[in-house]
């Protein structure tokens, strides 16, 4: 009998499906992004615009904001950083588990926006790297959901598998 | 409203104080050593309970004078705003006594006072800054001051260590970036004077 169990049983195939470890992952990943909203400006109202019922993030199983960095993925900076801020941000964004992504949203978070100032950090990849980067000033609740879209069709192309395995130091920013 | 009366009986009062020309409000100059004691008069003798605003002008390095702190007052009975202004004696290292002994509300303002001028409150509870980070080294409000910024490592070395970041000066790229306040939306948006980098609009002479 216990011969027979380990052998090759029709009963089980069944409910086997073949795939890759990849493809696995990621459309676990991508169909469960929950956002980090760093709200920080005007954006994170259309951020928040995009959580209710109108546009619905939920959709897309984004509903999940969790203002915990340790349980959230995806760190949407939303709003204007400050040079006094940048540090919160980098310091919330390393408290994050891995894998984790960021998406910079509207103009002041990609590239300062029309704050040339200062005060202002010049784009929030200066210190965290940007997966998705979003125009507008505020961008409206669409863009921000074809940029959430576009970071899931990013996701899905990661080799996850073999970066479980790699010893990936995340968080570093490419040189400049 | 502020009458005539009022005003006269106010200079008569207090001699120390002189009128200076003023568009909108009531606008008085008061010497330094007075300041403390002109805003108890007004908040306990007048009905000026409210310290509406508390900030500061730079005049230029060639002034006399540089550094002004101005305060606004409002009386909820005569529903008008007074205007005092003092000038700070000391241009290089300006100081000004504090009022958040007789207005709390003084406090905040007086820290961001200091935060952006750099002006000395003598006897405030916590001078420290309040907008900036306390190791920054510059004053951005002062006339020297580039509107881009200077050059400055951030405060947490951690962050800096893994990130390479740093306070750099912002790029103009012909700015600042203005409204012009009229027309369609699509031409009233923030924008540079000196578009020529787009390389589509002639430099502007």
């Amino acid at each position: 009998m216990i011969a027979n169990e380990l052998a090759y049983n029709g009963k089980v195939e069944g409910d086997v499906v073949v795939t890759k470890a990849d493809a696995v992952i990621n459309w676990i990943r991508k169909h469960s992004v929950w956002p980090m909203p760093m709200g920080l400006a005007c954006c994170a109202i259309e951020l928040m615009a995009s959580a209710a019922s109108r546009y619905d993030i939920s959709r897309f199983g984004m509903e999940v904001m969790r203002f915990s960095p340790r349980q959230s993925d995806c760190m949407i900076v939303a709003g204007t950083v400050t040079y006094k801020m940048a540090e919160v941000v980098r310091r919330i964004y390393d408290q994050m588990g891995d894998p984790k992504w960021v998406v910079a949203m509207g103009a002041c978070a990609s590239t300062g926006g029309m704050y040339r100032s200062y005060a202002v950090m010049q784009g929030v990849d200066n210190i965290v790297p940007v997966d998705v980067y979003v125009s507008g000033c505020p961008p409206r609740p669409e863009a921000l959901l074809d940029a959430m879209m576009k970071l899931q069709d990013k996701i899905a192309n990661e080799s996850s598998a073999s970066n479980l395995l790699k010893a990936n130091p995340s968080g570093s920013l490419p040189a400049k | 409203m502020i009458d005539e009366d009022f005003t006269r009986g106010l200079l008569e009062q207090h001699t120390f104080l002189t009128k200076v020309s003023h568009e909108d409000c009531l606008c008085l100059l008061c010497p330094p050593e007075h300041w403390v004691e002109i805003a108890k008069f007004l908040r306990n003798e007048e009905t000026f309970e409210l310290l509406a605003d508390l900030t500061a002008i730079d005049q230029g390095e060639e002034s006399e004078f540089r550094f002004t702190v101005v305060a606004h007052y409002y009386s909820r009975i005569h529903h008008d705003y007074l205007r005092i202004k003092c000038d700070c004696t000391d241009s290089l290292s300006p100081k000004i006594p504090s009022l958040s002994s007789i207005f709390p509300a003084a406090d905040w303002h007086e820290r961001e006072t200091f935060d952006m001028f750099g002006i000395e409150f003598t006897d405030h509870p916590n001078l420290k800054r309040i907008l900036m980070w306390d190791e920054y080294p510059y004053f951005p409000l002062r006339k020297e001051f580039p509107l881009a910024g200077i050059d400055t490592p951030l405060p947490a070395d951690d962050v800096v260590e893994v990130t390479q970041a740093s306070v750099e000066p912002a790029p103009m790229m012909g700015g600042p970036f203005v409204t012009s306040g009229s027309g369609p939306m699509s031409n009233s948006e923030p924008r540079a004077k000196d578009e020529s980098w787009t390389e589509e609009v002639e430099k502007s002479k």
